[in-house]
């Protein structure tokens, strides 16, 4: 036995003597993990928090976090001797005097957009693959509650050095307080501590931004971690995958050192756009003044949607009773989103309402076996791309020089008419990929040869397609859809008939399919 | 029915095979040297790293294609930073790929759900346990303790009542008064008409009361006020509205009716105030009518007129509310 051998059996025999880990230990280090490109977008998200806390971390050594009123003498002699706010110019100070303060601000910021862009596209997976079926519909909720926050400690983040473009964007979070019925005025009171921007908000949210926010993130990627762990990877299907089993590589050594050296390749690109690409510039903008603003404000893209949403929305203001209803801000602002993100939260439910299937499901689907599922993601992602355009219609219409009433016309009218046709569009190509599918499996590959056969006639030749190939294509299952029966036994209507009209209507819809081809089918085509 | 059709079978994972390193021990060594030097490569980036934050100085500015003047301190410490880490994380990941065994593992899934005996053994458990505390016969307890945890939630949210003032009538007051002068922001000097020429427009705040000399950025978010010059003809207002105006001059509050951003795009050839939060557009020459956008009221104005010494005051404090609507705000 070697002497690091004799170290290492002695650290490990201590720490099991007291925590009894080496059972745990021998049963975990072995875990199989899937491997597949779509499951490194949540490691992305993952490391991205990891690089917040670190570089954020950083920024709090410097940054105060106050509204009291100073005169810049930094070394950015644009701004010098102009009144800003100890934020403002503890902001200029990290970027220009601490070493390698601008760097971490932009890795910082950088961080942020990477984190909230792997989190949705990492929900996109999880949406269109199926994966959040049960027993991972838990994990689907942390991971909408996780994107709500993300949003808001995002919004929090470029709120706090108080410039004049993200001043501005406080003034329209105040105005959303304040349009909320009967109580607004009395919260934007309370959470600006008087009129605004009065000088109690950015300590506020400082806290809420460095300490809340991060404890829960904390506790939800736990949480949602441990789940995976528990549950285990879902997996693609394929070959020898099946619902009862996990095919991949063990944690160790190798998803050990390819999971680790991608934390490094993500935090590795994210100083590298720190280093290159600027991001954020506040010392551009100028302090936050009320009455003032810069052209083209626009807030960072996580946001976009939403302001996209508020600025295509009609002018309806209507007073009831003597009091005023701000539809134009609650709708967009409020109604809307709630809407969303509750039925993106309750969609597992949803769905397993409609299909009345109660069993766990480890397999992943392919998209187009799923087109019902396909064609509403679709639709939601054309909303929500609609309202992101429109959010930047300002910079669209200076950029492409078009009339940036025409851009909003076409969100107001399109955000209503382009998502149906998504939709229809979408299932109907989900139905042409099972249809190709099928015609790949009967009639094998084409090749691309031709031969002329002896009566003169020109035709390709096509190959049978690989027996893993031919099981990929029809591994899925394909089930009728769910039967409700409208009277009972004795043949008595049951009640709540509408509700299983409607269940019945959702039900034959999300069943809508193309036949699977059978050995059957294959016999009969030899045939011929 | 689909169960009694045969289906295709599931031909089961396919058999490993083995990578030029797993066969040959050229390649595996090769491929050692590889890993090697990207962990060679990153150790030298840190040493760039420690170099740039010591000699180079950050006043250093160099020109690089594409990319413009930039800042020589923050770009090589970047890149520094960005190469130590990346080259580590290439070297692991390549370690991985070309090295250690990559033979697919199968493991066994097990239903999540507990065996009955279990769930029966919790559920008695736990009926136990309620029985022992005696909450389904002690009603009364269970009642007041119910009251009691549901009154204790209430606290916290006391205690985050004075976190700010009630807002009162704040909302709907500003610091114009009648015979307030609208002075030049920046600069704060008073304004005559013929300081402005036609199609000019001139941001302006209050005059500050004698014995102040700062205004809370609070006030200026209420009392903001854009002056726009026009020709008398060219406005299309009734006679109460026109008579607010003086000589041309036509003043409305800044900050937008919709969410109370600075409305601060004018375009002179449409006479159009463009807010760039939201693009609510507003025609100055019909009082701020919204012509354009999700703003539902006019920006409000404010009526003007000059003093005895020719300077251009507020005839009048803003006769409604300015900034994004509340409830109260028709009350």
């Amino acid at each position: 036995m070697s002497a690091r051998e004799r170290i290492a059996g002695n650290v490990a025999n201590y720490v099991d003597e007291r925590t009894g880990a080496a059972a745990w230990m021998k049963k975990n280090l072995n875990k199989v993990f899937p491997d597949h490109w779509s499951f490194m977008l949540g490691e992305i998200a993952l490391y991205s928090f990891v690089i917040l806390l670190l570089s954020g971390t950083f920024l709090t050594f410097w940054f105060d976090p106050s509204m009291r009123e100073v005169v810049y003498e930094g070394s950015y002699a644009p701004l010098k001797g102009l009144e800003m706010s100890a934020a403002y110019a503890s902001t200029l100070n990290i970027s220009f005097e601490v070493r390698g303060g601008l760097l971490m601000r932009q890795i910082h910021h950088w961080a942020a957009l990477i984190f909230m862009a792997a989190i949705v596209v990492h929900l996109l997976r999880v949406f269109f693959t199926g994966a959040f079926r049960k027993p991972r519909e838990f994990n689907w909720i942390i991971g909408i509650g996780l994107l709500t926050l993300g949003i808001v400690e995002g919004f929090l983040g470029y709120s706090l050095p108080d410039d004049l473009l993200s001043g501005t964007g406080i003034r329209i979070a105040e105005a959303i307080i304040q349009a909320l019925p009967l109580v607004g005025s009395y919260l934007a009171f309370f959470a600006f501590g008087g009129a605004f921007p009065g000088e109690a908000f950015i300590p506020r949210i400082y806290t809420v931004h460095i300490l809340l926010l991060p404890g829960i993130f904390l506790a939800l990627i736990t949480v949602h971690l441990m789940l995976v762990w528990y549950q285990k990877h879902t997996q693609y299907p394929g070959p020898g995958r099946t619902e009862k089993n996990v095919v991949g590589y063990p944690l160790l050594p190798i998803y050990m050192a390819k999971a680790g050296g991608f934390f490094f390749i993500v935090f590795g690109v994210t100083a590298l756009l720190g280093a290159v690409a600027s991001i954020n510039p506040i010392w551009l903008y100028g302090p936050y003044t009320p009455g003032q603003i810069s052209a083209g404000s626009q807030p960072d893209w996580y946001m976009g949607w939403l302001d996209g949403l508020v600025r295509m929305s009609p002018p309806i203001e209507p007073v009831i009773f003597g009091y005023t209803l701000s539809l134009n801000i609650l709708i967009p602002g409020l109604i809307i989103p709630g809407i969303l993100f509750t039925g993106m939260a309750l969609y597992p439910f949803i769905e397993q309402w409609i299909t009345g299937d109660k069993r766990e499901h480890h397999l992943l689907d392919r998209p187009r076996n799923a087109p019902n599922r396909t064609a509403l993601g679709a639709m939601s992602l054309t909303f929500m791309l609609i309202a992101l355009i429109n959010g930047g219609n300002d910079i669209i219409a200076t950029n492409f020089h078009l009339s940036i009433n025409q851009i909003m016309w076409f969100s107001r009218i399109g955000i209503i008419v382009l998502p149906p046709i998504a939709f229809i569009v979408t299932k109907r190509l989900c139905l042409s990929l099972q249809r190709a599918d099928r015609d790949l499996v009967l009639h094998g590959r084409e090749t691309g040869r031709l031969v002329m056969m002896p009566s003169g006639e020109f035709v390709e030749v096509h190959e049978p397609i690989s027996p893993e190939k031919a099981w990929l294509l029809t591994q899925h299952e394909q089930s009728a859809p769910l039967e409700l029966e409208e009277k009972d036994a004795r043949g008595v209507r049951r009640p709540g008939l509408l509700k299983s009209k409607v269940r019945k209507r959702f039900a034959v819809a999300h069943a809508e399919q193309v036949a699977k081809p059978t050995v059957a089918d294959l016999k009969e085509i030899e045939h011929h | 029915m689909s169960k009694e059709i045969e289906v295709i079978q599931d031909p089961g994972v396919p058999a490993h095979k083995l990578r030029q390193t797993d066969i040959d021990p050229k390649a595996a060594d090769r491929a050692e040297r590889q890993v090697a030097i990207l962990f060679l490569l990153s150790a030298l980036s840190t040493v760039l790293f420690i170099y740039s934050y010591f000699f180079i100085s950050t006043e250093t500015f160099i020109f690089i294609p594409l990319m413009g003047e930039q800042n020589a301190h923050q770009l090589f410490l970047g890149l520094g930073l960005a190469f130590s880490l990346l080259f580590i994380g290439l070297g692991a990941v390549h370690w991985a790929k070309t090295l250690m065994p990559d033979n697919e593992v199968i493991a066994h899934r097990h239903e999540f759900r507990s065996p009955d005996s279990d769930r029966e053994e919790f559920v008695k458990t736990a009926k136990e346990g309620a029985a022992a505390a005696g909450l389904g016969r002690r009603s009364l307890i269970k009642r007041s303790m119910g009251l009691a945890l549901g009154l204790v939630g209430l606290s916290p949210i006391f205690l985050l009542r004075d976190l700010g003032p009630t807002p009162g009538d704040d909302l709907k007051k500003t610091s114009w008064k009648a015979g307030t002068r609208l002075v030049t922001d920046p600069g704060d000097r008073p304004i005559k008409p013929e300081d402005l020429e036609i199609g000019a427009v001139a941001q302006t705040l209050p005059e500050l009361p004698a014995g102040k000399d700062h205004r809370p950025l609070s006030d200026i978010g209420k009392d903001a006020v854009l002056l726009i010059r026009l020709r008398p003809e060219e406005f299309n207002l009734d006679a109460e509205r026109l008579s607010w105006t003086y000589q041309g001059i036509i003043a409305f509050s800044k900050i937008c009716s919709h969410m109370g951003c600075a409305v601060a795009l004018y375009e002179q050839q449409t006479k159009h105030l463009l807010c760039p939060c939201h693009q609510s557009t507003f025609d100055v020459t019909r009082a701020a009518k919204v012509i354009f956008g999700p703003a539902a009221r006019p920006l409000p104005q404010l009526a003007i007129t000059v003093d005895e010494e020719g300077y251009l005051v507020a005839q009048a404090p803003f006769s409604e509310p300015v900034g994004p609507s509340f409830w109260e705000r028709s009350a």
